[in-house]
């Protein structure tokens, strides 16, 4: 039986207009409000509105995207690989591992090489950032964050400071010091803020500047010195998971990828987006400049790495291949740009034919997820980074001349 | 701070900075695919020979060879 009673005002002051007038007792979301008739028939039209103008919005983002392709279809006259039909191909080669190094206590999620071809920096969940000498594997630095998840680690130009950040929305920059006497965290310099996670960072070609990537979905250039903001790039609608600076010949660009499945270019100068390419089906965890700043390639959640270049302002080869489930979570080129090196989270590092497509060789060896991938800066080895708390630096060992395409 | 969080964006101001975006890209100024694939080409065969990770470089030059023995003479 039912006994309640709802006190009904059918009169009085409307909840919005504030005019007094006969009132409609309606809910929004559950909250009883009084609005007069004329108040409901604004609410109703308002609501309306909106979804016009979303509407509209979306027709033309479509059409837009439509002309777009359009344009760059003109202009596709032919595939990289075709072009490539009369190049010698690659000679048979195996990678080998020639340096473990062990130390962190849980999953390897960054890595980073020093200019002077032999050191490292790497980051790791458990919070620990340190610095190896990867001809020897002596750990010559470390240094405990006060977050864990340290996604983001960089070398400085000059080799004597390191950035890293993470789950704290920061990226700090901390000074290398050999002086036993000095604790290497009470030198630490608080340099960029995000509202979320940090997924990237970069220094600038000096140690001046820091460029950083976050779940919040914008990228950010700092003053080291002062940590002042310098500029904010916005453009991506979801979490940016990477980015790369352009060679410094080629001026002032980075590239970035995040989870809208986007890579964008952007001018350091202005914050503008210059171009966006949208190809890949799932997030883009690694984005990498080819050496000579005309393209770049990304490595992706879809199990595809994809070369873009920037000229033609289109996606131009695809490295993928029906065996290859696992998403690609970071990617680097050879020296002369010949060769693509790619981590994935099947355990593996793939290396493909950049001209051709094609890929000639696997590396396998680490005993879980490959997070992080860099060439060494003068092209000799690659050090891989793993969720098996390791890293390793290979190399190639030429086996025979023959064609190889596996 | 930077200005924004991605999450406070509604689903109209997404889409707003998206339509802004294509249509400065629909004016861009593009190269043929067959020429800029032909440089790219011509980069990496400059390159090769001097590429340590195609050509592969003699052990004694390594610098992550193999770390040898100690031979007492």
């Amino acid at each position: 039986m039912c006994d309640q009673t709802f006190l009904a005002i059918c009169f009085g002051p409307c909840d919005k207009c504030g005019k007094t007038k006969p009132l409609m007792n309606i809910y929004i979301k559950t909250d009883p409000i009084n609005y007069c008739s004329l108040c409901v028939e604004m609410m109703a039209t308002e609501g309306l509105q909106e979804n016009e103008t979303l509407a509209s919005l979306k027709n033309e983002s479509e059409s837009l995207k439509n002309k777009l392709e359009e344009e760059r279809a003109k202009l596709h006259d032919v595939e990289l690989h075709q072009v490539a039909d009369r190049v010698e191909a690659l000679g048979q080669f195996v990678m080998k591992t020639r340096r473990t190094l062990k130390g962190h206590g849980n999953k390897v999620l960054c890595m980073d090489w020093c200019k002077d071809k032999r050191r490292i920096v790497s980051s790791s969940q458990d919070g620990k950032v340190i610095v190896w000498d990867a001809f020897t594997t002596n750990k010559e630095h470390a240094v405990t964050m006060p977050c864990t998840w340290v996604m983001a680690c960089a070398y400085a130009p000059s080799g004597c400071a390191v950035a890293c950040g993470g789950l704290k929305n920061k990226c700090s920059v901390y000074p290398l010091t050999f002086d036993k006497n000095e604790n290497m965290a009470a030198k630490k310099k608080s340099v960029a803020m995000h509202t979320n996670y940090l997924s990237a960072c970069s220094f600038t070609n000096s140690d001046m500047q820091i460029l950083t990537a976050s779940g919040d979905g914008t990228c950010a250039l700092w003053d080291v010195e002062s940590g002042q903001l310098l500029q904010s790039f916005h453009g991506h609608a979801a979490d940016v998971l990477c980015l790369d600076l352009a060679p410094s010949e080629t001026g002032n660009t980075f590239v970035s990828g995040g989870c809208d499945k986007k890579a964008m270019v952007w001018d350091m100068r202005s914050g503008q987006c210059i171009q966006s390419f949208e190809t890949h089906e799932s997030d883009i965890n690694s984005v990498r400049y080819y050496p000579s700043g005309d393209a770049f390639a990304s490595g992706s959640d879809d199990a595809s790495c994809r070369l873009y270049d920037l000229r033609a302002d289109r996606e131009v080869a695809i490295y993928s291949k029906e065996s290859i489930i696992f998403g690609a979570s970071s990617v680097d080129f050879s020296l002369s740009g010949r060769l693509l090196f790619a981590g994935y989270n099947d355990y593996t590092i793939n290396v493909w034919d950049v001209l051709k497509g094609t890929r000639v060789s696997i590396l396998f060896g680490h005993e879980n997820r490959v997070s992080t991938l860099r060439v060494s800066p003068d092209g000799t080895a690659f050090c891989s980074g793993s969720w098996d708390h390791t890293l390793r630096v290979s190399a190639g060992v030429l086996v025979s001349v023959h064609i190889q395409n596996t | 701070m930077p200005v924004i969080n991605i999450e406070d964006l509604t689903e109209k101001d997404k889409l707003k900075m998206e339509v802004d975006q294509l249509k400065k890209e629909v004016k861009l100024e593009r190269a043929m695919v067959s020429k800029c694939c032909e440089e790219i080409k011509d980069y990496i065969e400059a390159g090769t020979a001097e590429d340590p990770l195609v050509k592969g470089i003699p052990e004694d030059k390594n610098p992550f060879k193999e770390k040898g023995g100690c031979i007492i003479a």
